[in-house]
């Protein structure tokens, strides 16, 4: 259920580019980085992902998801390490608190790839 | 020809969310209001809190309440008799309520309330410790409950939302005789996961701690840009 409505918002967010270009291009991949300290689990998102855009100008794009690991800069001990989701997020050396996220926030869209029809990209929609 | 074309993006996933989230908060702005989000997993007490603190408060303050429920009006009625402005808004399927839906709000709180007027609008989230954490409606600031019933814990297996509070306050305190609970653990654990985090133990039954809770919405009403973890 939460990733329906994370997946609606990125078919909104995609839709929003995909109008935006000239020649509205077939997409075929979607690239995500999705990061471990999120709400987001991925093959949950692949399944919305697929069920959600059938029939929409996404129908049958793939959803390629790169996960990140979640990083934390400890600033006492100047040093980066890899709290434990649901366990410990105090820095193992020094027990300081998670302040600085390096890594694991992402919930970003990398990039869209797309066959270029027979008319360039730039051309005007006839 | 079939040309495989890359396009670079590099826009977050709720890219769409957050520009209606900044939209909502330009409004705000606009009117001088402060917007607090009170989220938390089901029953944890937030209509109870904000029972109380709509009795308190509105002889002093200009309160308005956005509330987010899945099917009902249930909680929307239990706020109307404090005589403040409650828009209800039905999120159907939708386990939080995003920024779109708030606007639409503030539109209704625009169109039939003078919202100049006000000094604070508190939109009660879907009960749900989860996705809440990942939209924002625009929110001056984020407000989490984690009631003592639902075990220390919670704070390291919800990270996200408990990172994402600038408050937390944990209720039904006056529970904590008869439970096996250990508050400072609680506290221990969100403060390892969200060191700034500002913490109001309360009880709406009893009233302890409410005082305090009642004077951060005060110093939010007066300083919105300070109330941010």
């Amino acid at each position: 259920m939460h990733e329906t409505d994370m997946t609606k918002a990125l078919v909104i967010t995609l839709r929003d580019w995909w109008e935006s270009q000239p020649d509205r291009p077939p997409v075929e991949k979607v690239f995500l980085t999705v990061g471990k300290f999120t709400c987001v689990e991925p093959a949950s998102l692949q399944f919305a992902f697929e069920v959600q855009t059938r029939g929409t100008f996404l129908d049958g794009a793939e959803l390629v998801i790169q996960e990140t690991p979640l990083i934390a800069f400890c600033h006492p001990c100047q040093a980066e390490y890899r709290p434990e989701i649901g366990q410990q997020y105090a820095c193992p050396t020094c027990r300081s608190p998670l302040d600085d996220i390096r890594s694991g926030r992402e919930l970003k869209i990398d990039r869209v790839q797309y066959a270029q029809t027979a008319r360039s990209p730039n051309s005007p929609i006839p | 020809m079939h040309q495989i074309i890359d396009d670079t993006l590099g826009i977050n996933l709720l890219h769409a969310n957050q520009e209606g989230a900044d939209h909502n908060r330009t409004h705000f702005d606009a009117w001088g209001i402060t917007c607090i989000n009170l989220m938390s997993s089901p029953g944890a007490g937030k209509t109870a809190l904000l029972e109380k603190t709509l009795a308190a408060l509105t002889t002093d303050l200009n309160l308005a309440v956005i509330e987010g429920d899945m099917t009902t009006e249930l909680d929307a009625d239990r706020l109307r008799q404090y005589d403040v402005p409650v828009i209800a808004i039905n999120t159907g399927r939708a386990c939080h309520l995003d920024a779109r839906m708030v606007a639409g709000g503030i539109h209704t709180l625009s169109h039939d309330y003078a919202p100049q007027d006000l000094d604070m609008v508190i939109v009660e989230n879907v009960g749900n410790l989860v996705c809440p954490a990942e939209f924002g409606v625009g929110e001056h600031a984020k407000v989490a409950l984690l009631s003592v019933t639902e075990g220390e814990d919670k704070p390291l297996k919800y990270p996200v939302m408990f990172r994402e509070a600038d408050v937390l306050l944990i209720t039904k305190i006056d529970l904590a005789p008869y439970l096996d609970v250990d508050l400072a653990l609680i506290e221990a654990n969100v403060r390892q996961i969200n060191p700034h985090v500002t913490v109001i133990p309360v009880s709406a039954k009893s009233g302890e701690g409410l005082a305090l809770w009642f004077d951060w919405v005060r110093s939010a009403v007066k300083s919105p840009e300070l109330t941010s973890a």
